[in-house]
């Protein structure tokens, strides 16, 4: 069976290698991915549109915002999906553990994730915030924020971080996040214009459509970064306790 | 054998990044297929994801060209440039049409923003598999691919052997011997040779067979009380300490 | 040409971390490697203009996917049998 799937992996190989060498050479600015009329038009026209310098978080947010829309709810599902997976089902019974956690939390790893648990979570925001001028956007500063919760949870116990962040409020944070997405969407669809499409929030906003776009896409950016958070530890909180929020990693 | 414009030097000199990306997914392939451990597979999962996210990155590559946000001069809210202490020139004079000769100066941004989605997404379908992974080890106790295929065919071939001496039991429910109750025994003389999971294997199939029905559950239980009294006295030791520990 | 040469050390790096990955037994150290099989590929992106990508892979890939991985493991058995 193995020496059957190596031989198959070798054939798709070197027909993917065939393949490969009809492919533009590297770098070519005449490549039809590179000279495509979408791009062209992205590239030279979202500065006019959205006055927003970085085209990535402006495709993302605005041209292309249904596709990131329900890749938040996918994000979100799939949270869903693990907890009600590993919470329901036959109880496990304690298995014995490879390797038991049970000791104090050191002293030096607790003050010093102490002075810089506070520090990832500003530059998460900040990251948040500046992704219309900087790379960063909803999801970096989304994960950012999510892991320092995971900090937390690995340099006390599990016990400390489900305080702080209870597993509830994870959810209700997660759809939160969904909830202000579409509904910054559904807002410009009852103000007249399509769903997510930002120039018409300037109606009940004083500012002028570009600026409502600009804007708006902050607001959807705060959206995704809350569902991603809430996601990314949840999704820690339940794999490593098997569903059981006890006794974490 | 390198000259130029031979298969390989096309290959491997001019269009090496497209050869190496070939490469891994190969390998992510080959491990999703032919490792034997389940979080093996699932690593080879995400190695195929990041091979094909490489690959969609790099056919927006374009050379000499700059990251996709606006240089100062062409920055949509005016920049201005500090000259010297008592001068600033302005640079670009706010929101307009990028004209065609400086598009060609920035990377298309379209394969960035595809590839972040993905990269998301993967992350995603990482943890929804690494928890369905978590169940099967709660529900069989290994991960090994070979262990599972095993234990699923013991119990393919004790359900199916059990089901079809259902009936016979359910018709004629005084038959204690018989055919069909001595291959019983047989199969759980045999199971209690096996290693730790099977007691609650059995436990479980006896939880899953009682919802069939109260005609056939009162003939399965009377039948089971009258040929095998030991199964249903060692269930009820097995359950006391769970019940303590939970 | 130093740039080619760095983008060729990290692809042939890649291969090599992407085979190591999978062939250790200890699933704790392949999700290790896994991580720098992550971080590679983050530099190679960045060297690439993709900084957007870069930033993420760098968070999600080699902060969350890595914990994840490893946490999963924590409750499983360490050792794979190949």
């Amino acid at each position: 069976m193995k020496k059957a799937a190596f031989i198959l992996v070798l054939c798709i190989g070197l027909l993917l290698a065939w393949a490969a060498k009809d492919f533009p050479s590297w770098g070519d600015p005449q490549s039809p991915a590179s000279s495509s009329p979408v791009a062209s038009h992205f590239i030279a026209n979202t500065g006019v549109d959205t006055e927003v310098p970085n085209m990535v978080t402006a495709v993302l947010a605005d041209y292309r915002g249904f596709d990131t829309m329900f890749e938040t709810v996918v994000v979100f599902i799939a949270g869903l999906a693990v907890f009600s997976i590993l919470r329901g089902g036959p109880k496990n019974r304690t298995r014995d553990r490879e390797f038991v956690v049970d000791f104090e939390p050191d002293l030096i790893v607790t003050n010093t994730v102490r002075l810089i648990v506070p520090v990832i979570q500003i530059f998460a925001l900040y990251v948040l915030a500046h992704g219309h001028v900087s790379p960063g956007g909803g999801f970096q500063g989304g994960v950012a924020m999510g892991a320092s919760f995971i900090l937390i949870a690995l340099s006390w116990d599990l016990k400390t971080a489900l305080a702080r962040f209870p597993i509830e409020r994870c959810f209700t944070v997660a759809a939160l996040g969904i909830v202000i997405y579409a509904g910054i969407g559904l807002l410009s669809l009852f103000l007249g214009g399509e769903f997510l499409d930002y120039a018409h929030l300037a109606k009940i906003f004083p500012v002028s459509p570009e600026m409502a776009r600009y804007h708006a896409m902050l607001g959807v950016e705060i959206g995704v970064g809350f569902t991603v958070t809430a996601i990314m530890f949840a999704l820690y909180a339940s794999l490593s306790t098997d569903g059981r929020m006890r006794d974490g990693l | 054998m390198f000259e130029d414009g031979s298969i390989f030097n096309q290959l491997l000199v001019e269009r090496l990044n497209y050869f190496i990306y070939v490469v891994l997914l190969l390998i992510g392939l080959w491990a999703m297929i032919a490792k034997n451990n389940l979080i093996k597979k699932l690593i080879g999962m995400s190695i195929f994801q990041t091979a094909i996210i490489l690959f969609y990155v790099s056919i927006g590559v374009k050379e000499g060209a700059t990251i996709p946000i606006y240089l100062p001069e062409h920055d949509p809210h005016g920049s201005h440039a500090q000259l010297d202490s008592n001068q600033t020139e302005l640079l670009s004079h706010g929101a307009k049409v990028l004209e065609a000769s400086a598009v060609p100066n920035y990377t298309n941004p379209l394969p960035h923003v595809l590839m972040l989605t993905a990269i998301v997404v993967g992350v995603a379908t990482l943890g929804l598999a690494l928890s369905v992974c978590l169940r099967i080890y709660r529900g069989y106790g290994t991960v090994e691919e070979d262990e599972l295929l095993e234990k699923l065919e013991r119990e393919d071939s004790r359900k199916s052997g059990g089901s079809n001496k259902r009936r016979p039991r359910r018709r004629t429910p005084a038959n204690k011997g018989g055919p069909a109750g001595q291959s019983k025994r047989g199969q759980t003389t045999e199971k209690t040779k096996s290693d730790k999971p099977t007691p609650r294997r059995r436990q479980a199939s006896k939880s899953r067979t009682k919802t069939n029905g109260p005609a056939k559950e009162q003939a399965k239980s009377s039948n089971r009380e009258n040929d095998k009294p030991k199964p249903v006295k060692r269930r009820r030791p097995a359950r006391k300490p769970k019940e303590d520990k939970s | 040409m130093g740039l080619e040469l760095f983008n060729t050390l990290i692809l042939c790096l890649l291969v090599v971390v992407a085979v190591l990955s999978l062939w250790v037994r200890d699933l704790v150290v392949s999700a290790v490697v896994f991580a720098i099989y992550s971080f590679l590929m983050c530099l190679l992106w960045a060297e690439m203009g993709a900084v957007d990508v870069a930033f993420t892979e760098a968070t999600v890939g080699a902060g969350v996917s890595t914990v994840v991985l490893i946490a999963t493991v924590f409750n499983l058995k360490r050792k794979a049998k190949d």
